[in-house]
């Protein structure tokens, strides 16, 4: 294979397939014994600890760091696991920078916090490389309940619903578990096929049934479930994608970011996938960088992510924005899409320079066009496919307390409820959050 | 640069760091190696008698306790006194002082506690060249089941008697090197004294097991499953020593005896700090073991560069922080400070917090957005707060000016007084 960044068109092997391997390696080495130690001595155990405040799921983050300074990683992740299920893939996908290593006290004082999530990885890793499943199962309460969606919010709701005791199906819409997990987050933060790894581990805790290829409204519907199961947690996040909403969106070469992802996660060999030598990724969320980085690893020559508003408003934190940045993304900000373009074989997407201000966001009445191979929209997701009779709320689906839908005996959690960010950690708390009510609403109800 | 130049009890050398009697100064190729490095003195790893040399073990003769980063803290060791035949040894040393004639070389001894022994060693040490000998009375691990080492240190009568036979074999300086396992250090120093000593040197190790392994219950260091304890040295030791090297320099009978700081010195700072609480000189060897023999630059140049900015000289540091260290009833019961936390340097970590709150006086408040402020009417100004915040100086203690009101106690800061005089002690003398 002779194709080089330069090849004109979407072609696969731009890179030596080694050097692509390499690319898609860990982004982030792990911690070795030493230097976890050396990491954990750096932690201050400070008094009701910043990080434990900020961390979604409420982790004991002194005390599991004390724990592996003191030789004992595996209770370290006990403490994380108890609070936080996934919490082996949250120590690699977590915005740690925006989260718990933000409010670190020697991120504040010096600009260099504790390796919180580097070190949460460290315990989950050595724990479950020994194949130990910490948790066991409460006695048999006889009751069923459905999970719909074996993304992360499904996935910690149904463990610890079955460690209350009960028994759980989740229904999942894909072939393999794990939801974004699985499909969603860039290869190297999750590496040698972690998520699936992790899912078997999560599975260890029993009375727990994974249906794969089945959806709601495609083989099962809400009413079916809760006339067979005594609760049902809703957590097939989001399928739908935002619309460009500009002419020439559906011509080929434009798809959602997404997919792309999904598809690449997939692939064992990613040499094979094709790449377009100018790539445009819309968006300013942490989808469109993990779009645009993993691009350039392809080895696609020019990868631009334009955003419709300021830097300061993209999602992507910092931390995320200089990780594309390094990785050769340029970023271009305040520029709203137009149109997209036949230009030859590839395409050209129209820009309108925008300025955002108190009245909102209005085009400066200039344009200018990028070239393309691919397009990828990277605008946000959609919930596709509310069951009828659940109240909605800013498109998604309302939940009051621990995740309770308008509907009785029918839960939510994840980004396909209303409320809290979408991220991998909110889901873990939300399906954990919801497994305890349902739980106590269970019991009350004998 | 200033002079560092030493003259211990007529014993000179470039500089005042000797490196101590111990692993490092075993034979000629390490103390060529020392000397070649810098080091202003060696004692030279203590020799026995004429005869069998001893015999070590052939397993582990270290144990080590560790900060973070391994950074060593402590070092154990059962190593025993010099292992090589005696004549070797004197060779080296005769070898070694004729190429260095300006370094100190001191030879440190142990044989058993009959006068014949101590007059024959000395007899056959008195042509080597060396400056002196050094007797150690201190080893406190495998020697002192044999009747010598720290065995002999812990009895005062004894080392006045070996002192005295050397004082009277031997025309060259005598320094008695103290072991620490004692209840007092006094009696020991003052015996030494008694005997005629031109010197006492101290620390010697402290009996120390380092750990225990937690697999094989074998405590550390271990010899085919077993554990002796061994010698405790380097940085951890270093408050203990202070203390005692202390102790003699301010006592009515020893004080102005010179004294050879050893324990834990790693630093030019902890040797400055030795010498201000009346160590003449002082002896190294953990940290020479644990970073090698380099480390003298950064004590030469440090110690240079703090008496440069005193504008002071060596023999003036020697001694100055005796005076200020007295008994507890000296004390001024009447000097009052009171924690203060700088806003600015704090990083709001409530270590100070959980401290005083869990362990002390609940004399620190904390807000709802982690503001930590000192509550006066509690403070009795302890300073757990200060050893535990991880910021320097963020918290420091701020003294009260006389004639202001503790609101603490409700007492107006007045004039020093102390333990001895107070109402509340039975025993107390009424002011003169």
């Amino acid at each position: 294979m002779s194709n080089s960044p330069l090849t004109p068109g979407v072609v696969p092997g731009r890179l030596p397939a080694e050097t692509i391997a390499r690319n898609f390696g860990d982004h982030e080495a792990p911690l070795d014994a030493h230097e976890a130690r050396v990491a954990a001595d750096r932690c201050y155990f400070c008094h009701d600890a910043p990080c434990m405040t900020a961390c979604p799921t409420g982790i004991d983050i002194p005390l599991f760091i004390r724990q592996i300074a003191t030789g004992t990683p595996e209770a370290a992740a006990k403490t994380i696991l108890g609070q936080n299920i996934l919490g082996g893939m949250c120590a690699r996908v977590c915005p740690t920078e925006t989260l718990c290593e933000e409010v670190c006290v020697r991120e504040v004082a010096e600009g260099k916090p504790v390796e919180i999530g580097r070190l949460q990885r460290f315990a989950t890793d050595t724990l479950m490389a020994k194949g130990v499943h910490p948790f066991t199962r409460g006695a048999a309460t006889g009751r069923k309940v459905a999970v719909v969606g074996a993304g992360p919010a499904g996935l910690a709701a149904a463990h610890r619903l079955a460690m209350k005791g009960h028994d759980v199906v989740i229904f999942d819409a894909r072939p393999k578990a794990g939801g974004l997990n699985e499909y969603g987050i860039a290869q190297y933060k999750s590496t040698n096929d972690f998520a699936q790894a992790e899912v078997e581990w999560l599975l260890k805790i029993g009375g727990i049934t994974i249906k794969t290829g089945v959806a709601l409204g495609a083989g099962v519907t809400l009413a079916e479930l809760q006339a067979s199961h005594d609760a049902v947690f809703l957590g097939m996040g989001l399928a739908g994608v935002n619309a460009l909403r500009a002419p020439g969106e559906d011509m080929a070469g434009v798809r959602p970011a997404v997919d792309f992802i999904a598809e690449l996660r997939q692939a064992k060999d990613k040499s094979v996938l094709p790449i377009g030598r100018d790539v445009v990724v819309i968006g300013g969320g942490m989808t469109a960088v993990d779009a645009a980085v993993q691009s350039r690893l392809l080895g696609a020559q020019n990868v631009t992510i334009v955003y419709r508003r300021g830097q300061e408003k993209m999602s992507a934190s910092g931390y995320e924005q200089e990780h594309a940045t390094s990785a050769g993304v340029r970023i271009v900000t305040n520029a709203s899409p137009v149109a997209v373009h036949q230009a030859g074989s590839a395409l050209e997407v129209e820009f309108a320079y925008t300025v955002d201000g108190p009245d909102g966001m209005k085009p400066t009445g200039e344009t200018f066009r990028l070239r393309a191979d691919q397009v990828f929209k990277a605008i946000g997701q959609t919930l596709s496919g509310a069951p009828e009779g659940l109240a909605l709320a800013g498109g998604k689906i309302a939940v009051t307390g621990a995740g309770r839908t308008s509907v009785p005996g029918v839960w939510a959690g994840g980004d396909c409820a209303a409320g809290g960010e979408d991220l991998t950690v909110t889901a873990v708390a939300e399906g954990r959050d919801a497994a305890e009510d349902i739980h106590a609403a269970l019991m009350a109800r004998q | 640069m200033a002079d560092l130049t030493s003259n211990f009890i007529g014993i000179k050398s470039p500089n005042p760091f000797w490196l101590a009697s111990a692993p490092p100064t075993d034979k000629e190729y390490n103390v060529r190696r020392a000397f070649d490095a810098g080091w202003g003195g060696v004692v030279w790893k203590t020799l026995g008698s004429e005869g069998p040399p001893i015999v070590n073990v052939s397993g582990p003769r270290y144990g080590a306790i560790w900060g973070a980063d391994r950074r060593l803290l402590g070092l154990n060791n059962i190593e025993l006194i010099t292992d090589r035949p005696l004549q070797v040894n004197l060779d080296e040393i005769r070898r070694v002082k004729k190429d260095y004639p300006d370094r100190a070389l001191v030879i440190s001894l142990m044989v058993p506690c009959d006068e014949e022994s101590w007059k024959d060693i000395l007899m056959r040490i008195e042509d080597t060249g060396a400056d002196g000998v050094e007797l150690n009375f201190g080893c406190p691990h495998g020697m002192a089941e044999r009747g010598m080492g720290s065995a002999v240190g812990q009895v005062p009568e004894y080392i006045e008697m070996v002192t005295a036979w050397v004082k009277h074999y031997s025309k060259m300086p005598c320094i008695v090197k103290l072991t620490p396992n004692v209840t007092s250090i006094l009696p020991p120093a003052m015996a030494a004294k008694r005997g005629g000593a031109d010197a006492v040197s101290l620390i010697n190790t402290i009996k120390s097991v380092t750990n225990v392994d937690l697999d094989t219950f074998s405590p550390f260091p271990m010899i085919d499953g077993k554990g002796s304890h061994g010698g405790y040295c380097g940085p951890a030791v270093k408050p203990i020593a202070l203390n005692m090297v202390g102790e003699i320099a301010r006592h009515p009978e020893t004080r102005g005896m010179p004294i050879s700081g050893i324990g834990g010195v790693t630093t030019w700072r902890d040797a400055a700090e030795f010498m201000a609480m009346g160590s003449g000189n002082v002896q190294v060897c953990t940290a020479a073991m644990t970073y090698g023999f380099k480390i003298v630059q950064e004590m030469i140049s440090g110690l240079s560069q703090y008496l440069d900015e005193k504008n002071m000289r060596l023999d003036q540091l020697v001694g100055r922080a005796v005076p200020n260290f007295v008994e507890w009833q000296d004390l001024n019961l009447n000097y009052v400070t009171k924690a203060h936390i700088d806003q600015d340097a704090c990083i709001s970590c409530g270590r100070c917090y959980a401290a005083c709150e869990d362990t002390s006086h609940q004399a620190i408040a904390m807000s709802p957005d982690r503001v930590f402020t000192v509550k006066d009417e509690e403070c009795v100004a302890c300073n757990l707060c200060v050893n535990v915040c991880p910021v320097e100086n963020c918290i420091t203690m701020v003294e009260m000016p006389k004639g202001a009101t503790d609101p603490r106690t409700g007492r107006v800061v007045s004039d020093y007084a102390n333990w001895t005089t107070h109402p509340n002690n039975p025993m107390a003398r009424a002011a003169e």
